[in-house]
């Protein structure tokens, strides 16, 4: 903690990073349909009161949720995506990132962050899905490699939040290294025996899944989380066949021995400082 | 003789029209020297200018041409000898992925790679070339022995990709190609890794995290096919072509974004038309890359990898003014990257 001072006093989240929730607004839950308050709701950390259900959060709302004191630093703000393809679908890629920058107040599809969670320092890189699905391209694996670079430097746990549709197209064998390029790193935090946890939230598929999602010291997920390779509509037409009820679920996952555990996610703050002493050298 | 691609058409026709007044030569014993010689000749040409200018979608189909030389090919042209081995040595054999020892002259080598089918029967033994999880854990079994005793890793991709099933996924598909993308980082022997074919995302990247990537002259390595990016950014199949230009997925492209280290060359109208030429080149690259990667100690090696994957990425960096806030990112990045 020698290096870590405080800046200033008070909350440092920038104001427009601030989501103030005006009273009397209601959400109404997706799965259930009921209604609660929507201070409420945050106050359960997002999650439904009446069944559990737990809504779709970004960055922020996990920040918020784990830091101490609501405080922390961002790591690499300032990266954005290039345009190595000249990549152009239905729109091209540049106005595609510039449009979804403006509508999202992000940069890319991931934040990483720097702060205490019940006074245990941690390093926490957490996806958005509202940025192009959380998908996987070059910044992601660069603001994910430069992360494990923070880590080993000082010595400071990982976290990756996973929540992401999986390599991200647009920036074509590129977006597919990075799942390379971090997997490849995450040999450093290895062999240093920094711990690395990997949480997979809903949804978590393709490339991510399929590198460093999966290779946490420790795996694990939220509740009822979507988890996979393939998405389920692939297998789907691929097998010709309904799905199991169930499948590629978090609790699906756990009885098949990829996870480690699974963690309300009103329990994850006091679960991961636990975590962190018991690996703590 | 299989059928030919829509844009081979001409030139077969040609050959054709050669082979016919070849047989008019031998049964009315007349001299078309000549005309043949123009004929062959004018094939010549045809062949220079169309395979001279392929688009991106041509090269996805010599890329995928049915009588193109899969991995057991090469491994039975270009090894001395080879002994298969089976199996993960957890659940079972998966036919999508071999693997065994082999030589290559005087050296032993490891040489693994998907395999696709020939005729129906084959095809579905071999899924297609789209391993399960269990495909990749035997890559990986095969690896870690290589490196217990010291010997080279040959790695031939040519998938169109991890097959998506619903046992796959029970057995973690995922799970699996991510542990060989971490535990081939550091693996303390040489990796070369060869596109022989398709190279179809995560189900070509879990056998291919090498010291020395390369491509074949008409083969595709990208995060996803034209067809399924077609599917999903156009929402039809229509636009398989367009997907497979915005994709920048051939040889050329990928060595021009640094993710491979070179080109093979194939001979005119792709790697069917001369499998032997090919073989040669790619045992050439091979020889010439195991002499050099054997000069390197194991930790240069795993370093390299490392260091190699790590730098692939092209992204821009905003100047700090653009956002206002406190000294939040900018002094402990700066920190961090500093060594």
């Amino acid at each position: 903690m020698s290096w870590f001072k405080r800046v200033k006093e008070g909350i440092l989240t920038r104001t427009e990073d601030k989501k103030e929730t005006p009273d009397g607004m209601w959400y109404k839950c997706e799965e259930c349909k009921q209604a609660t308050p929507t201070r409420a709701l945050e106050e359960n950390c997002w999650v439904c009161p009446h069944c559990e259900y737990h809504k779709q959060i970004g960055s922020y709302e996990y920040f918020q949720l784990l830091f101490d004191g609501h405080e922390w630093r961002e790591l690499d703000r300032d990266l954005i995506s290039g345009n190595p393809l000249n990549f152009t679908d239905t729109k091209d890629y540049v106005s595609r990132i510039k449009a979804t920058r403006e509508k999202t107040n992000l940069n890319d599809a991931i934040r990483v962050a720097f702060g205490e969670v019940e006074g245990e320092e941690l390093v926490v890189a957490c996806m958005d899905f509202k940025f192009i699905g959380g998908s996987m391209g070059s910044v992601m694996g660069e603001k994910i490699s430069r992360a494990i670079d923070f880590s080993l430097k000082y010595s400071v746990p990982l976290l990756v939040i996973s929540k992401s549709g999986g390599a991200r197209m647009m920036e074509g064998a590129l977006s597919l290294m990075q799942m390379a390029k971090i997997s490849a790193k995450l040999n450093l935090l290895s062999q240093q025996k920094i711990p690395y946890f990997s949480l997979m939230t809903d949804p978590t598929t393709g490339g991510v899944t399929a590198s460093f999602a999966m290779l946490g010291d420790l795996n694990f997920a939220e509740p009822n989380a979507l988890i996979g390779f393939a998405g389920p509509r692939v297998i789907k037409e691929t097998i010709g066949k309904d799905l199991p009820e169930g499948f590629q679920r978090a609790e699906f996952l756990l009885e098949h021995g990829f996870l480690d555990f699974i963690v309300p996610r009103g329990e994850l703050k006091a679960k991961l400082a636990s975590l962190i002493r018991l690996f703590e050298k | 003789m299989a059928e030919p691609l829509d844009f081979e058409k001409p030139v077969f026709e040609l050959e054709q029209k050669l082979e016919e007044v070849r047989h008019m030569a031998e049964e009315k014993h007349l001299d078309t020297t000549d005309m043949a010689a123009k004929l062959e000749e004018q094939i010549l040409e045809l062949k220079k200018q169309i395979y001279g200018n392929l688009t991106r979608w041509q090269r996805v189909q010599l890329s995928r041409h049915p009588e193109r030389p899969y991995t057991l090919d090469y491994i039975q042209n270009i090894c001395d000898e080879f002994h298969e081995f089976h199996g993960d040595r957890n659940f079972k054999d998966d036919k999508a992925i071999v693997g065994g020892l082999g030589k290559i002259g005087q050296q032993t080598v490891m040489v693994i790679g998907q395999q696709k089918g020939r005729d129906t029967k084959s095809r579905q033994y071999r899924n297609f070339g789209m391993p399960n999880p269990e495909g990749y854990r035997k890559a990986l079994r095969l690896m870690k022995l290589a490196e217990k005793f010291g010997k080279p890793i040959i790695c031939f991709i040519d998938t169109p990709g991890a097959f998506p099933g619903l046992e796959a996924e029970e057995r973690g598909q995922g799970e699996a190609i991510a542990k060989n993308l971490m535990d081939m980082a550091v693996i303390e022997v040489p990796i070369i890794c060869i596109v022989i074919g398709e190279g179809a995302s995560g189900g070509a990247l879990g056998i291919g995290i090498g010291n020395r990537i390369y491509q074949l002259e008409n083969t595709w390595y990208s995060v996803i096919s034209p067809e399924s990016c077609s599917s999903i950014l156009w929402r039809s199949w229509d636009h398989k072509q367009e997907a497979a230009e915005a994709l920048k997925l051939t040889a050329e492209d990928n060595l021009e974004l640094g993710i491979i280290d070179g080109i093979i060359p194939e001979p005119l109208g792709g790697a069917h038309q001369d499998p032997q030429e090919v073989y040669r080149n790619v045992r050439e690259q091979i020889r010439k890359d195991i002499k050099y990667l054997k000069t390197k100690t194991p930790d240069k090696l795993v370093a390299h990898r490392i260091a190699k994957f790590s730098a692939m990425g092209v992204f821009e960096e905003l100047p700090h003014e653009e956002h206002h806030g406190e000294a939040t990112s900018n002094g402990s990045h700066k920190k961090a990257s500093e060594d």
